[in-house]
């Protein structure tokens, strides 16, 4: 396997765009996505889209394909609720593991086909680790500031559990993605140092993308983009980026800001801009791609992509646009 | 773009937000009091359970300029890992203290790592240390690295706590060395703490403790410059507990020779830390030596310190007061006066700089105006607060009050000397002139007299006419006085057309100067639609005393003035025409219509309880101290242009120390107005049966005679289900219910403001007026208790905290005449009539029905358990036609009363 470190240092590399957006397009109902497996489950399993890569792995496939198609360097498995916490909106935290392995080999049989047809562009598959329906430094009640809804150790646990189907699935990177409480993107690298510690597991490099939710330039849980990066530097992460919530055209000072503070690589794989009235996104590929080749020429970024309401156009506007730019050289970490 | 970017091994700890630590960056002070190991204070609250007021302690540290909170729960009474949990969720939902990192702070690492998975900040870990060996150290390390945390080590090892300089820096390299290459930690996250020990203990061993952290802490940072060195600074004046004064200087000291070798961060208790130059120069010396351990043979300096002490200690709290400001020069001295509002030199400080100054008019000029700027910037800035303001300006006259005279007598010398230079009389023009009054049939000044403070601190003349001025005064004097700004106050609805009426007339005499709106029921619509169109000199609304500084100032200054007027009337025009839109948006239903639609009340089954008596009765000379204890505390700080909730106003982040201040000299005042019964509360309430006869008409029915009460109905369109209110509709029409009435008011109040504006003193004016208002309306609260209890006795049982009483949580309501339900003022009259007149409580109308004394209150009582209160809103010319008709009223007099609610 290519070191993409070496990779990133070469060019900009591109990650893939939303697996909702395109999930939508195949117009599902609740019997394609309970498939013969679940026909009986005992609730309504439609939205669940963790669930199809088992009742539906063709479709995932299908979708993994497209954007590797268009130019995607880094597929992120179809694992955003993957967890046992996530899943008891279903009553399914029982195959919370299972979905991750699932999950792991239709991104892997995807990228592997496409890295045999083309070797000189090797293809990556990064273990998508969600940010929790449950936070740890919220209160869900107004009234009791200082309840929490889950503990430290319940997250850690349900990390943990995931980092191992992920791993076992096969990934060949981690990404704690969409963080919008620090706390529990600790809780996640907690559980994968650990992990890779007791199994004696080599470990995977770690991707980190924050969600800066407001034009304050602050997480959800209340920090600055600096102090949600100084929070996480112990893991040394591969990366650090933001992603989702804003369009490229807000996300961009932020992205300026984390280029110029971060020892490590960084990443920003935006919405294509904010929702209309309807919820829908309604940002051109070409005027997406237009914005991220700005930030390529600035020299602020190694990995770049698109989050809600991208597709593989966009991500083929993308890659086209930001291709003929260097990426951003690492800093020199001063160690005396 | 190929610029190498570079990322310097600093110390990053977050909060929510980041604090690195450069080497340029000074001393970090971690705040020590949310510790319970070392506040008393603290550990009682943590113990009580009392976790809102242990934050207050949190928030008190970062105010003070703590940059990172130690927070500890060792307490052998407490659970250590709860008790910790809870306090550092509960921080987390207090942004302006969690902006900054946490220390957590055990020596049970359960603790520890319990702390750890709450905060989602990197935080410091306090600490570990290898004192149970190797194996163990290392562990902990590992599992403060997984949750990102730097730490702190303690020079301790498994042979002892390290007290020499050579033990510390053995101790911290051997320790360094595990943990960069054993652990993988970053150099810039492992930070010593290389022990302070108590020194000046009375034992020749402990004399060189302070040295030996010292030196160790040099060797330190050139072995292992990235490193950091911390202390808990406290302990090295262990031997001096209860002698804070002497501590101080000691922390003082030690902090001042540790920092130049190179300790970066200290536990100490952020805001008590004596600046090292301001130290007297006997303690300084004396902290010196012992400190450094010099002329030291057998303890010779430490005794001396200690003797020293002992008189620092005789002299007890007086040495704590900080008079160091007297010794400044007599400008500097009146400058600090003025801002802290200190009355207690002024008298003798004016007459010195008088001495100084050419003339007396150049010390108003030059440091009092001098000062007065400061408080006016600092007020503007929101760093000062309306009560410290009016205490600077109580200041103030107290020192123009010295001039006057000599100012007098120059003015006499000079007309009996007319050669001398009459040019000079010209040359001095005086400052700015701004009349204020409150408005013809109105009676509340309050607002008025802070406007009158504030602006005068800003340096104008201020001429205030008082309560009740009629048009012709306001304009006569302006004139007389050729004042530069008219400003105008009034509470009560009336008060509006009579502000119109001014400016009306200001238009007709050709006058010029701009005219200012404010008080309660004014706002920038009314002023914009309804004055501003009257007068073309400028009309402002102004919405409280602050914005009133602004104001002047533009008006008054040359180059804004134009500017400002013409944008004041662009907005205003821009009012005018969303007003004029507006109406037409407007949706009312027909007055048949509203009316049919009714509160529909049960008559049938209701069985209306009787009061224990009918007429009226009257309650003399009521007690103030029952009164006191149901005052409603939150419109007595917005009175003061404090915003808040009371009592958390008092705890406030920005405003709370004022706040407290305020209230704990409210209360005294009220103590002493109880206690030396400077007022008197006296009251009436009255019962009568009454039937409700038409759909917005009450007939109430006394021994001697029958009055109708006339009820005005809400006609906006309302949802399915929800009535058009009328307070009629809360009477029985059966023939068989009561409805009751009520005047209260607080008098004798008029001999304390003469005395105080005698004393100059309008802070404690103020204060008593806006206390006066709290009683009459307390007052009415005790009433209305004891009528539904007692008079009345319609609700036996009834068991409300005062809180609840605040937000009305009671059966049965008492609006009055004037406001949202029952908008007419005019009804006054017939409340007044059956409550025995003005005789029964000696409180007047006016011509715009207020009530003199100010502080009164009146309003009916209904007892039905559903009645409650509601705004009439806007009527139409239907309803107003009807009820002139009702009224027996013209129609212009109508419309004019209820002006606020027509169109």
């Amino acid at each position: 396997m290519t070191d993409i470190r070496a990779l990133l240092n070469e060019r900009i590399l591109i990650i893939d765009g939303a697996m909702g957006t395109m999930i939508q397009r195949h117009k599902l109902e609740e019997a394609d996505y309970r498939g013969e497996r679940f026909k009986d489950w005992h609730k309504d399993v439609k939205g669940n889209n963790d669930l199809l890569s088992i009742t539906q792995p063709d479709i995932i496939i299908g979708i993994h394909k497209q954007y590797l198609e268009a130019g995607a360097d880094i597929i992120e498995t179809n694992t955003f609720s993957s967890t046992t916490i996530a899943q008891a909106d279903y009553d399914m935290q029982s195959i919370a593991y299972e979905l991750n392995v699932a999950s792991a080999k239709c991104a892997r049989i995807a990228a592997d086909e496409f890295t045999t047809k083309d070797p000189s562009k090797p293809r990556f598959v990064a273990g998508a680790i969600g940010p929790l329906n449950k936070t740890l430094s919220l209160s869900p009640d107004v009234n009791n500031p200082g309840f929490r809804a889950v503990t430290f150790d319940e997250v850690a646990e349900a990390y943990t559990e995931q980092i191992k189907g992920l791993v076992e699935g096969g990934v060949d990177l981690l990404l704690i993605e969409t963080i919008f409480d620090t706390l529990n993107a600790k809780a996640a690298i907690y559980a994968a140092k650990n992990f890779f510690r007791e199994s004696g597991i080599k470990e995977l490099p770690i991707m980190i993308s924050g969600t800066i939710t407001d034009a304050s330039g602050r997480t959800l849980s209340g920090q600055t983009l600096e102090a949600f990066y100084v929070s996480l530097m112990h893991a040394n992460p591969l990366s650090i980026g933001l992603n989702c919530a804003l369009g490229a055209k807000e996300m961009r000072p932020h992205i300026e800001e984390l280029s110029a503070m971060a020892s490590c690589y960084t990443s920003a794989y935006p919405n294509a801009g904010l929702p209309n009235a309807f919820g829908e996104y309604d940002e051109q590929p070409h005027e997406t791609a237009h914005i991220i080749e700005e930030w390529a020429k600035e020299g602020f970024l190694n990995i770049v992509g698109g989050c809600c309401g991208t597709t593989p156009d966009h991500i083929r506007h993308i890659a086209e646009e930001v291709k003929s730019y260097k990426p951003r050289k690492l800093p020199v970490v001063v160690t005396a | 773009m190929e610029n190498t970017t570079y990322i310097q091994p600093y110390l990053r700890l977050s909060g929510l937000e980041p604090l690195v630590i450069r080497p340029e960056t000074n001393f970090v002070n971690v705040g020590e009091r949310t510790n319970v190991t070392g506040s008393k204070k603290f550990a009682r609250l943590i113990r009580e359970g009392q976790y809102e007021e242990a934050l207050s302690v949190a928030r008190q540290q970062v105010e003070s300029g703590a940059q990172v909170l130690d927070v500890n729960m060792d307490d052998a009474l407490l659970d250590g890992v709860e008790a910790m949990k809870i306090f550092l969720n509960l921080l987390q939902a207090e942004p302006d203290i969690a902006k900054i990192p946490v220390m957590i702070d055990s020596s049970k690492f359960e603790i520890i790592e319990a702390g750890l998975k709450c905060v989602q900040g990197k935080c410091i870990v306090n600490s570990i240390s290898m004192k149970e060996g190797e194996e163990k150290f290392i562990e902990q390390a590992f599992i403060c690295k997984s949750y990102g945390a730097a730490v702190i080590v303690m020079a301790f090892d498994e042979v002892g706590q390290a007290d020499t300089k050579a033990r510390k820096v053995e101790i911290c390299h051997r320790a360094y060395k595990i943990l960069t290459e054993k652990v993988g930690f970053a150099p810039q996250d492992i930070i010593f703490d290389p022990n302070i020990f108590a020194i000046a203990t009375g034992i020749e061993e402990h004399n060189n403790y302070a040295v030996d952290f010292i030196e160790a802490t040099r060797e330190i940072k050139r072995l292992m410059p990235l490193a950091k060195v911390s202390g808990g600074v406290s302990n090295v004046s262990f031997s001096f507990r209860g002698n804070d004064h002497v501590r101080e200087a000691i922390h003082s000291v030690f902090l001042f020779h540790a920092i130049k070798a190179g300790m970066d961060m200290g536990i100490v208790n952020a805001g008590q830390l004596v600046i090292y130059d301001d130290i007297e120069p006997t303690l300084k010396a004396l902290c010196e030596d012992v400190i450094l351990n010099k002329n030291n043979d057998e303890n010779g300096a430490t005794e001396k310190l200690i003797a020293f002490a002992e008189t620092v200690k005789a002299k007890g709290k007086e040495i704590v007061k900080d008079e160091t400001w007297r010794k400044e020069a007599v400008e500097k001295r009146m400058s600090h006066a003025l801002i802290h509002g200190i009355t207690e030199y002024i008298d003798a400080d004016t007459e010195e700089a008088r001495q100084k100054y050419p003339t007396p008019l150049s010390v108003i000029e030059g440091p009092l105006m001098d000062g007065m700027n400061i408080v006016g910037d600092l007020f503007g800035a929101g760093k000062m607060f309306l009560p410290q303001v009016v205490k600077s300006a109580r200041v103030m006259k107290k020192a123009v009050a010295v001039l006057t005279p000599f100012i007098e007598q120059e003015k006499l010398d000079r007309l009996n000397n007319p050669t001398n230079d009459g040019q000079e009389e010209n040359n001095q023009k005086g400052p700015a002139k701004i009349l204020l009054a409150t408005v013809k049939g109105d009676v509340h000044d309050i607002g008025k007299n802070i406007v009158g403070v504030v602006l005068g601190c800003n340096g104008y003349d201020i001429i205030d006419l008082g309560v009740m001025v009629s048009s012709d005064k306001i304009l006569t004097e302006a004139q007389k006085h050729n004042v530069d700004i008219i400003g105008l106050s009034g509470l009560i609805t009336p008060s509006l057309d009579e502000m119109v009426h001014i400016g009306r007339e200001m238009k007709r005499l050709n006058m010029n100067v701009p005219l200012l709106i404010g008080g309660a029921t004014t706002s920038r619509m009314h002023t914009a639609v309804k004055i501003a169109p009257e007068y073309e000199h400028g009309v402002i609304h102004v919405l409280d005393a602050s914005r009133s500084v602004t104001v002047a100032g533009s008006l008054l200054n040359k180059e804004q003035k134009n500017i400002f007027l013409t944008d004041i009337q662009t907005e205003y025009k821009k009012l005018q025409e969303d007003f004029g839109n507006r109406k037409t948006a407007k949706q009312l239903l027909p007055f048949a219509e509203a009316q049919k639609n009714a509160a529909l009340i049960n008559w049938e089954d209701y069985k209306a309880t009787a009061p224990t008596f009918t007429g009226t009765k009257i309650l003399d000379n009521y007690s103030l101290k029952k009164i006191a204890q149901y005052i409603d505390w939150q419109p007595f700080f917005i009175a003061w242009e404090l915003h808040g909730k009371f009592p958390q106003i008092l705890s406030d982040s920005v405003v709370g120390s004022e706040a407290t201040k305020l209230f704990n000299d409210a209360q005294k005042l009220l103590q002493q107005i109880i206690e030396e019964k400077w007022l008197t509360a006296k009251g009436v309430i009255g019962f009568w049966e009454a039937e409700k006869t038409a759909p917005d008409s009450v007939l109430v029915k006394t021994k001697e005679k029958n009055i109708s009460l006339e009820f005005l109905r809400q006609q906006m369109k309302k949802a399915a289900g929800q009535p058009n209110n009328s307070l009629a509709d809360f009477i029985s029409p059966n023939s068989n219910d009561y409805i009751g009435a009520f005047s209260v008011t607080i008098q004798g109040i008029e001999s304390h403001i003469k005395r105080f504006e005698e004393n100059l003193d309008d802070y404690n004016k103020i204060i008593l007026q806006a206390l006066a208002d709290r009683l009459a309306e307390a007052f009415a609260e005790v009433l209305h208790e004891k009528t539904r209890k007692e008079y009345w006795g319609y609700v036996k049982e009834e068991h409300l905290s005062n809180e609840e009483l605040i937000k009305e949580n009671y059966q049965g309501i008492r609006p009055a005449p004037g406001y949202p339900a029952c908008p007419d003022h005019t009804e006054k009259y017939k409340l007044f009539d059956l409550l025995g007149g003005e005789t029964a409580t000696g409180i007047h109308l006016t011509e715009s029905l207020a009530m003199y004394p100010a502080s009164s209150v009146c309003g009916w009582y209904f007892a039905h358990p559903e009645s409650k209160y509601f705004g009439v809103g806007k009527i139409e010319k239907d309803q107003l036609q009807d009820y002139a008709q009702r009224k027996d009223m013209n129609i212009e007099d109508a419309t004019k009363w209820l002006r606020p609610i027509l169109e």
